[in-house]
């Protein structure tokens, strides 16, 4: 326990990538089995591990402690988990050692094998056994709240920098691994064979697509290719084997719980990759809805009824991995596309569609397409070459996105705080306004906040002005100067446009980056609210 | 007699007014007897000071030549008579030079512990337990959440990140007066024997443990040479936590934050100051030490100054010692 209690401790508070992969790396490398599959499923989101409430946890403490004094400790605190393993009996001082505590493995076994009434007790002894940072790691374990910044992803890569696999093939063996995982170390260690998977059922990794830059298309013959909508979704693999349902992310997060209407809708065998889209399918005549309404759906363990109701999701399909059991990524995405569209014919029309070609005999006519696509859901065209083999992984040449521009607009630098790890001692994480009608006349209102987008020479110019300019300071925080004729114009370049509740400016952006410095204008020349009201109101009219 | 009339809290600070003196007190005075040098409880601009030799020179170091108008040096265990008030210093633990002070008349003496600590630290003298009626005790980390590990435990923290972490320059944010030296000081004593760069900042004091026999190794200032950039790669920087937010911090390779302090035991506390490496080192008491110390002191009244008063008065209450807040403003936890 003790070693994954102080990964997690570390990673907590470690914010970049490259840091946390070294964390993973060692971790993995130097924790023997079966404690190393454990951690990994715990940070992966895979371990199935007997839940505890949180007033049973509140309960064992009052057990030993006075109540006035744990709420004193809980208000400092405020998190339960902490607040328990800080303030547990014992205490610091008369720590079982490190080798003598219980491992991860014996604790998530022994969690797993307790009867409902053992369970209180069986917590109590764990909880006098552990370290306080080992004792913390249990708890969160437990409630079920390990939120540590570690995506499936991030610790899929971190297995790859140790043994030097490739991601794609960790991933598919993975998914058809149960923790500890014991088979998928030893081979990654080379000591032993690759594990066989027992079933197609499970995740794949999927095929990527380049972005088009100036001079790709030129090259290419566009017979060779044929193009589809890109929807403002999220991408999916459905997987569906001998009674085996699951729905995955684009990087292998099972979300099946999520949305039991669609897994409960499959009524076919195989492996489809596509776009996962609330509202109704093109069969079913109801409009696709926006990629916001997707978002009340996202995230979440489980669903309400009246979520079911409100937000029905479906696939848009747009890819065949498994027909039944049977590996068809060698075949031609033609040949791919027409086996998927017999399965589709024959499933649930209300959750299921194949996502439409788009028909075109040049770029440059393609190109007036993307620009105008004919529902607002849609963010530009995706170009997949007809021969091509399913291939996991982001190859340059047979598949290609092609978005419509992004959007731009002129807003004013309104706060700056500093950034973490390298950019510690600089102001790089930037809030912004635009100009809006209020009661008082025109002022600057918050509507974003970007925090790249620049290069290192820009953050130099930014970092000074911020130094230079702070009116005011609210802990990390600084607002800056931001007047009429004297301010920082930042050209912000962004993906779209949402109605928020939770901005007072009522909208919120997607993907916002600074695009440019605009050292030639002043605040008076930025953008108004109503600019961004209006491309709201062009999405959703 | 009753203690508050031989010492009663004021707004300038703790006052006796038999004896006509303050304890640190936070605006000048007449005359002040000082605890120890963190600028919290020791401020420059009194017509007298009282404090040990070591503060005295620590005061001198940080405000200059004329920090006061008149200084008057107490050794350990002297007893010294302030216009009929017997006063006296004892090592409280906390920093270099750092005393309790003892106050005594009529057969009533009040201990003022000023900032303490019980854990070891080979850079001062260890609190020594002093019978009174009245104890003045501190409760910075005055919860029950507050546990300080082993200081050389969360060293080693350190010294796996750097073995972790090879290419990234580790700052370790120290308060100037006392963490920085008992840090770098642990260092040493876990093996570590390359060259550690300091701050400016904490040149000054650094010098002046040395100079008071407390050997720190070879100490480097952490200034730029153009000749060879790479010094601070996987070197250990010590400095003022302030400064590494600072255009300073950017002189180095890829910097990991540490910082040693107490508070780093609230895992919030670490990630709202962007500290990626908290090590757990205080130089004041935690929840258990506090309570033990009260025990063993065993007083018959606890009076608690600055930090979380309620919890250790609370648990005073339940077991049923007399105990109250005092309420002074103007305490910082600067050496914290």
């Amino acid at each position: 326990m003790k070693a994954f209690a102080t990964l997690l401790d570390r990673l907590v508070l470690t914010p970049s990538r490259n840091g946390k992969l070294t964390l993973l790396a060692d971790y993995f490398r130097d924790t023997p089995d079966p404690d190393r599959g454990y951690g990994l499923a715990a940070l992966a989101g895979g371990l199935d591990l007997k839940s505890v409430k949180p007033a049973m946890l509140r309960d064992l403490v009052l057990e030993r402690m006075d109540p006035v004094l744990f709420q004193y400790s809980y208000d400092y605190v405020g998190d339960l988990a902490e607040t328990i393993s800080l303030v547990w009996d014992g205490g610091a001082k008369d720590v079982i050692d490190d080798d003598h505590q219980p491992r991860l493995s014996e604790v998530v076994t022994k969690m797993n094998s307790l009867g409902r009434t053992e369970v209180r007790s069986a917590v109590r002894d764990l909880l006098d056994k552990l370290d306080t940072s080992s004792r913390f790691a249990f708890l969160k374990l437990v409630t079920g709240a390990l939120r540590i910044g570690v995506s499936a992803r991030l610790a899929k890569q971190a297995l790859s920098d140790m043994s030097g696999k490739d991601v794609p093939e960790i991933e598919t063996l993975w998914h058809g691994l149960i923790p500890p995982y014991e088979p998928l170390f030893a081979w990654l260690e080379g000591r032993a064979e690759k594990p066989v998977l027992a079933t197609p059922a499970i995740f794949h990794s999927v095929m990527l697509a380049n972005p088009v830059e100036t001079g790709d298309l030129e090259k290419l013959d566009p017979a060779d290719y044929a193009a589809e909508w890109k929807w403002d979704g999220i991408r999916v693999q459905m997987s569906s084997y001998g009674g085996i349902k699951k729905l995955y992310s684009r990087s292998g997060d099972d979300i099946t719980g999520a949305f039991p209407d669609v897994v409960g809708s499959i009524n076919f065998e195989g492996v489809i990759d596509g776009e996962l889209l609330v509202g109704g399918t093109a069969r079913s005549n109801n409009p696709t809805r926006t990629f916001s309404d997707l978002q009340q759906r996202l995230n979440r363990k489980t669903v309400t009824g009246k979520m079911l109701d409100d937000y029905p999701a479906f696939v848009r399909a747009y890819d065949l991995l498994f027909e039944s059991d049977l590996d068809i990524r060698a075949e031609s995405f033609l040949e791919r596309r027409r086996r998927l569209g017999d399965i589709i014919q024959g499933a649930p029309h209300d959750r299921f569609d194949l996502s439409d070609l788009v028909p075109f005999t040049t770029w440059d006519e393609l190109d007036r397409i993307r620009i105008a696509p004919p529902d607002p859901v849609i963010e530009g065209v995706m170009i997949k070459r007809k021969d091509s083999p399913y291939q996991a992984g982001r190859l340059k040449g047979p598949w290609f996105k092609w978005k419509r521009d992004p959007y731009n607009i002129d807003a004013v630098m309104l706060y700056a705080q500093r950034g973490h790890g390298k950019r510690s001692s600089y102001y790089s994480d930037f809030t912004f306004g635009v100009w809006a009608e209020t009661p008082d006349g025109e002022e600057l209102v918050p509507v974003g906040k970007a925090y790249f987008g620049f290069t290192d020479a820009e953050l130099e110019v930014l970092d000074k002005f911020v130094r230079d300019n702070t009116v005011d300071r609210f802990g990390p925080v600084r607002a800056v100067r931001a007047e009429r004729d004297f301010g920082f114009v930042l050209e912000v370049a962004f993906e779209g446009i949402n109605r928020s509740t939770r901005h007072k400016s009522g909208v919120a952006m997607r993907f916002p980056r600074i695009a440019r410095l605009r050292l030639d204008k002043l605040p008076r020349d930025a953008d108004r609210l109503s600019t961004l009201t209006a491309m709201l109101d062009a999405k959703t009219g | 007699m009753k203690p508050e009339a031989l010492l009663h809290p004021t707004p300038a600070g703790l006052f006796c007014p038999i004896g006509r003196f303050h304890v640190d007190p936070v605006r000048p005075v007449e005359r002040a007897l000082i605890t120890h040098g963190h600028s919290d409880h020791a401020r420059a601009g009194h017509a007298k000071v009282l404090a040990t030799r070591q503060t005295l020179d620590i005061m001198r170091l940080r405000y200059g030549e004329d920090f006061c108008g008149e200084e008057q040096a107490a050794a350990f265990g002297e007893e010294i008579d302030v216009d009929g008030v017997r006063v006296s210093f004892h090592p409280a633990g906390h920093v270099l030079g750092s005393a309790q002070i003892a106050i005594e008349k009529d057969g009533l003496r009040i201990v003022v512990s000023g900032d303490y600590k019980r854990g070891i630290d080979p850079t001062c003298a260890p609190f020594e337990p002093v019978a009174c009626d009245v104890f003045i005790t501190e409760a910075t980390f005055g919860l029950p959440v507050f546990h300080h590990p082993d200081p050389k435990d969360e060293i080693d923290k350190l010294l796996t990140s750097l073995k972790q972490f090879p290419e990234r320059s580790h700052l370790v944010g120290a308060y100037a007066l006392g963490k920085a030296q008992r840090v770098i000081r642990l260092i040493r004593d876990c093996g570590y024997s390359e060259p550690i760069f300091i701050h400016g900042a904490l040149a000054k004091l650094c010098d002046y443990y040395a100079g008071q026999g407390i050997d720190l190794g070879d100490i480097r200032p952490a200034t730029i040479e153009k000749s060879s950039p790479d010094t601070f790669k996987g070197a250990v920087i010590v400095g003022p936590p302030s400064a590494f937010q600072d255009r300073w911090a950017r002189r180095f390779n890829e910097p990991l934050i540490a910082f040693a302090s107490g508070w780093m035991m609230v895992r919030q506390r670490a990630k709202q100051g962007g500290v990626e490496l908290p090590l757990v080192i205080s130089d004041h008491c935690d929840w258990p030490e506090l309570l033990s110390t009260i025990k063993e002191i065993g007083p018959s009244e606890v009076w608690v100054t600055h930090g979380r008063e309620e919890a250790l008065v609370r648990w005073c209450e339940l077991k049923n010692i007399p105990a109250r807040p005092l309420h002074l403003v103007g305490y910082e936890d600067e050496g914290d």
